[in-house]
């Protein structure tokens, strides 16, 4: 049998196969560069901007927990020169479209941003982070009220020509609704989920574990909470969806397809295993042809539901 | 920086609540710098998202150990491993050591299990310096018989006196650094808890020597990506930032850490 059709393009952004990685879980890139051909990623998607470099929040930033681990590092970052400078040179060596993860402490500054990526050689998509749970301006107070999400995606969509990719919270009541409020808006494509707000005792201390007192949740623990909220959302839009929480291996990205993602992307689990996005794109082509399938494409929202 | 499924060559009891851990992989093994890590995916830990750190006590070109203290879920799992198992990874991490500076006399200052990582050091330092290795009490005192037979002296203390000297480990130190110590152009070097860090820093400060330090924090990815393990450090432009213990470390110079934000725990 021949090789199947792995490759799928999201808002233009043509991908040689549906797999990604979670901003936030992978760096800016050199970092796993010893483990993973970037080459051979779907794209690469960094982690989140602000205009200026970002300090992140004071440790412990980080507690693990059964089936996951919750994060409140604060999306600590470069800012947009400094990632330029440091990291572009680096990333535009592959051949591998690069998403970048942008935001702003104000709706201004979700503008500025998005602003300032236009025309950077080599920066493919933007995923605008309206969903982090660990910074006090911007971030999910941005991605849980449908008015706000409207303005900072239009403001964002007015400002720059790139693919625009909102990444949606899982904590809203209903998902589809702020799907369609970023198709109405002008967005090329959504992404979700993002963590699940959440907090961890020390029951010794009678203290949160993370000095932030609360964190987002992420790991194989979210996946069916993932799965459904991608599944709500794909059938809400037109635009391609990139699912992601918890997939650990290729059965895991098959699922969120099957719910109605047109790629997906690997987070967590690349701490768990450095290899952990390339041992799921090699499985989904061994899923294929098991199947018989000749394309990817076929999996995209073919859950049966009688 | 590798990951491989490492053979346990040998797994046993190494005295003082402690065991040793020894792999065959000579592709991490042989790279090795003293002060570097391993990242352990530890098998049977179920619902666990998180390697396991651990300092790195002897390599050579095909194998390397490490010893760890059940104190944890991590650890108490760690115990199961069998000699013939297959472990998965992630080494060698982070800065390690710089080579000691052979104009200085090698002091190493050790808290408990610290002396791991300063074993190694120690076996790959041509110069023959000194070690200091406090505990709580003798069973926390490991390692002394090795250092001794790589020609070292040793200085032993332990809080409640049931070996060597009573008191801190930094006490006799400082009484070392007062009786001629300190014109003897000492390089220190200290892997322990926060606290003896500091104080170790603040002892490299007072006497005008370079103190490397090696902090201990609890990790995430192990190879910078996740932000998690961060230290307040003061760059050379005069900006304090958060440094990746794992990537930008755990190796740190003395003058380098701001300890004040995290408190010294």
């Amino acid at each position: 049998m021949k090789k199947p059709n792995m490759a799928v393009e999201i808002a233009g952004i043509r991908m040689k196969n549906p797999v990604t990685v979670a901003s936030g879980t992978f760096g800016y890139g050199p970092e796993y560069s010893d483990f993973v051909d970037l080459g051979a990623l779907g794209a690469i998607t960094v982690k989140g901007i602000r205009m200026k470099p970002w300090q992140g929040n004071t440790p412990p930033r980080m507690v693990e927990v059964p089936g996951g681990l919750v994060n409140a590092i604060g999306l600590q970052g470069p800012g947009v020169a400094g990632f330029v400078e440091e990291y572009m040179p680096f990333l535009r060596k592959f051949d591998t479209p690069v998403i970048v993860n942008i935001w702003g402490r104000g709706l201004e500054e979700y503008g500025e941003v998005a602003a300032a990526f236009d025309g950077v050689e080599g920066v493919s998509g933007l995923e605008l982070n309206i969903s982090c749970p660990n910074v006090k301006e911007g971030g999910i107070a941005f991605g849980t009220d449908p008015a706000m999400a409207a303005k900072v995606i239009a403001l964002a969509r007015s400002k720059t020509r790139l693919p625009l990719i909102p990444k949606l919270s899982p904590n809203v009541s209903n998902v589809a609704q702020f799907a369609k409020v970023a198709e109405d808006e002008g967005a090329d494509a959504i992404s979700l989920i993002n963590t699940l707000p959440a907090m961890v005792i020390d029951t010794e201390t009678r203290r949160p574990v993370l000095s932030n007192v609360v964190g987002g949740l992420s790991g194989p623990g979210i996946k069916p909470v993932a799965i459904k909220q991608v599944w709500e959302a794909a059938k809400a839009v037109s635009i391609p969806v990139i699912g992601m929480g918890g997939i650990t291996c290729a059965l895991d990205a098959v699922e969120f397809m099957l719910a109605g993602a047109t790629a997906v992307a690997v987070g967590t689990a690349n701490f768990t295993q450095p290899t952990a996005s390339m041992d799921v794109i090699s499985g989904l082509e061994q899923y294929l042809v098991e199947h018989g399938i000749d394309d990817v494409r076929e999996l995209i929202g073919a859950v049966v539901i009688e | 920086m590798k990951v491989e499924d490492a053979n346990v060559l040998e797994h046993c009891d190494f005295g003082g609540g402690y065991n040793l851990l020894v792999f065959d992989v000579p592709s991490v093994a042989s790279q090795v710098v003293p002060g570097q890590f391993v990242h352990l995916l530890v098998p049977r830990l179920d619902g666990s998202v998180l390697r396991r750190p651990f300092s790195i006590f002897k390599a050579d070109d095909t194998s390397l150990s490490v010893l760890y203290k059940q104190v944890g879920r991590g650890t108490r799992a760690m115990a199961s491993i069998t000699k013939g198992e297959l472990v998965n990874i992630i080494g060698p991490l982070g800065n390690g050591f710089p080579e000691a500076d052979s104009s200085c006399f090698p002091v190493l200052v050790a808290g408990g299990y610290g002396v791991a990582p300063l074993y190694l050091l120690a076996s790959r330092t041509p110069a023959k310096g000194i070690l200091f290795v406090g505990g709580r009490s003798a069973i926390d005192i490991l390692c002394v018989d090795m250092f001794e037979t790589l020609g070292w002296k040793v200085r032993i203390t332990t809080e409640d006196g049931s070996l060597g000297e009573k008191g801190l480990v930094t006490e006799a130190l400082d009484s070392w650094l007062e009786s001629g110590g300190s014109e003897q152009n000492p390089e220190l070097f200290a892997c322990g808890p926060d606290g003896l860090l500091k104080a170790v820093g603040d002892r490299a400060i007072c006497t005008d020597c370079r103190g490397w330090l090696s902090l201990d924090k609890h990790m995430g990815c192990g190879v910078g990506a996740c932000l998690a393990c961060v230290q307040k450090i003061l760059q050379a432009d005069g900006n304090v930032v958060w440094k990746r213990v794992c990537k930008d470390g755990p190796i740190f110079e003395a003058r380098e850490i701001v300890w004040d934000t995290e408190g010294a725990a």
